[in-house]
């Protein structure tokens, strides 16, 4: 039986930027161990030698000619913004105090 | 008028025995009156459905050549962005999010003079099987009003189901068009990968996701399919060759001399009683019409459901990584002094709900490095060998058939807490997402011990969409002159008036 403890679940969170509360934590961390199993078995077959597919089809890079195109305006970019500023997109503090 | 077929409405359009005005009307005032029960819709944009009503009629009015839906009225899976109109995902932390752009699907809809009604609801970001996962509340399925209609795109299918909208759009990673539409009794068809631009489609799982058509007639899914599909510079997986001729299947239904292959691996255990009499029965029907049923075995589709739920998740965790809360949609706990991956983390536990974060954490672990060749590499593995069984199986059969759910609409509630049980609702449907083929589920009657609606799923070879038309308008047919009338006349009455 898989398992993942609350601790790790917390990590996991922090990596992906989602805060969590100690009850979410906590359930997720009970629902893992089952989710895992069920998975895990993906290493059931014998896979030496499969080639991966990541993808359904066989891609090349597309690349279009280099001439410019019709986009959003500055104000249609920004018309969703949460928060704005001289025609930019105005977000939290990224560097710390210090720097 | 609400109870014709897509094409009858559309041939009605065309004689002038009525307009896009009053029929889109019509539409709205069925929402009206039924909406409040059945919930398939997150945002009705009257006034801008009978404003392109209007503009269609009037280009009708003209002389001017129209696509073979003009004025007919749809419903638009939230999933897709369309210019000026809310579009959430069914997520909140879109909530109040109104697109600068239209998604190609929209663009093409717009073209082809497609009125668009409205968004339905959907499990946030198309995650789920039940539409439970919705962060606006659950869709109610028309059928029995306390079960499910399925999901993801569940209520695009309520509304096709409750006749709120002849046609409908929705999205399909991991059987999310085929499983509702088996769940409420109609028609729904994945299309290949890539044959439908995914522009503007709000990302779950890219290597997966493709957007295709709802309809009550495997004609009317054509109808929406030809419209929908087609070649789109500005996606780079979108396959430059021509749609295939998905009507005229559907007008041609026939399958004599056509071989079908039963999947071994996709029936018996796990399938309710009733589902397998009547996925049984409509093997009957179609040997009956002249095909060959051969038995075909895919020993790796076992794994595919697990191969699934690392995949989808893996990639999901960097799609929506997008949402961070500084270009658009929620930010929360932006006060004085709040860094911006503190702001970030607080937005991402306010606006995404339990099974995104469920997923996206699954994800981050099986790409963590110790775990990646374990799991996701693992997984892309089983995907090669799955390809290999289809490649195999269509080396035997030309289509391939299975029943589409396992089971038939379950109560609301009943799996929400149990997600490996809700998992295994779309056991039958997700090997043809990994192998990036095209797949459709049609009514096959009603289970003997709950009378609801069955489905019976038809996969074919990429960019062979017009064999599941084919043989779904071929087996429609002789079902509808058993039935004597549309499975739908059989549901319960909603809200009084039908």
């Amino acid at each position: 039986m898989s398992s993942l403890s609350r601790d790790d679940v917390a990590k996991l969170a922090g990596l992906a930027r989602i805060e969590m509360t100690e009850s979410e934590l906590v359930e997720l961390s009970s629902q893992f161990g089952m989710i895992l199993d069920a998975v895990a078995r993906v290493q059931e077959m014998d896979l030496s030698g499969v080639k991966a597919t990541s993808h359904p089809q066989p891609l090349e890079n597309i690349a279009r000619p280099d001439v410019v195109l019709p986009s959003l305006s500055p104000e249609e970019a920004l018309s969703g913004a949460p928060a704005q500023e001289e025609s930019r997109f105005r977000v939290p503090q990224i560097l710390g105090e210090a720097e | 008028m609400i109870q014709q077929t897509a094409a009858q409405m559309a041939d009605a359009l065309a004689k002038g025995e009525t307009t896009s005005v009053e029929l889109t009307q019509a539409h709205l005032d069925r929402i009206a009156a039924v909406d409040g029960q059945v919930k398939a819709f997150l945002h009705v944009d009257s006034e801008g459905a009978l404003a392109q009503a209007r503009e269609v009629d009037t280009r009708r009015k003209s002389g001017e050549k129209l696509s073979a839906i003009a004025g007919v009225p749809l419903a638009l899976k939230d999933v897709l962005a369309q210019k000026g109109v809310p579009t959430t995902a069914g997520s909140k932390i879109l909530q109040g999010w109104r697109p600068p752009y239209d998604s190609t699907v929209v663009s093409k809809l717009k073209d082809a003079g497609v009125v668009i009604m409205g968004k339905t609801n959907m499990d946030e970001f198309a995650m789920g099987s039940s539409t439970e996962n919705s962060g606006y509340g659950p869709t109610f399925n028309p059928w029995d009003l306390t079960r499910t209609p399925g999901g993801s795109s569940g209520g695009s299918a309520a509304a096709v189901s409750a006749f709120e909208a002849p046609l409908a759009v929705g999205s399909d990673t991991g059987g999310s068009i085929r499983q509702p539409a088996a769940l409420t009794g109609i028609v729904g068809v994945r299309p290949t990968y890539g044959a439908v631009s995914r522009f503007g489609l709000i990302a779950y799982s890219s290597s997966l996701d493709q957007a295709g058509p709802f309809g009550r007639t495997v004609l009317d899914t054509a109808l929406l399919h030809e419209v929908m599909a087609g070649h789109d510079p500005k996606d780079a997986t979108s396959i430059n060759a021509p749609v295939p001729a998905v009507v005229n299947a559907a007008k041609s239904g026939n399958v004599k001399g056509m071989k079908i292959g039963v999947i071994k691996q996709l029936q018996g255990e796990g399938y309710q009683k009733g589902v397998q009499t009547r996925f049984d029965e409509s093997l009957k029907v179609l040997a009956s019409l002249g095909a060959e049923i051969v038995e075909v075995d895919c020993p790796s589709f076992e794994y595919a459901l697990a191969a699934y739920y690392l995949i989808a998740p893996s990639e999901c965790s960097s799609n929506l990584a997008r949402f961070d809360a500084m270009r658009y949609g929620l930010r929360t706990g932006d006060v004085d002094g709040a860094s911006a991956e503190a702001v970030m983390s607080a937005t991402r536990d306010a606006g995404f709900g339990r099974e995104v974060k469920r997923r996206i954490i699954l994800g981050t672990y099986a790409l963590s490095s110790g775990y990646y060749d374990a799991y996701y590499g693992s997984a892309q593995k089983i995907r090669t060998l799955i390809i290999q069984d289809y490649a195999k199986a269509f080396g035997k059969a030309d289509v391939l058939v299975s029943p589409t759910a396992p089971t038939t609409a379950y109560k609301i509630g009943e799996k929400v807490d149990d997600p490996m049980a809700m998992y295994l609702g779309d056991v039958a449907t997700i090997p043809v997402n990994l192998a990036g083929i095209c797949g459709m589920s049609l009514p096959a009657g009603l289970a003997d011990e709950d009378n609801l609606p069955v489905g019976f799923q038809i996969m074919a070879p990429a960019m062979q969409d017009q064999r599941l038309y084919q043989v779904g308008a071929a087996l429609e047919a002789a079902l509808l002159s058993q039935w004597g009338a549309p499975i739908l006349s059989k549901a319960p009455a909603l809200g009084g008036a039908k």
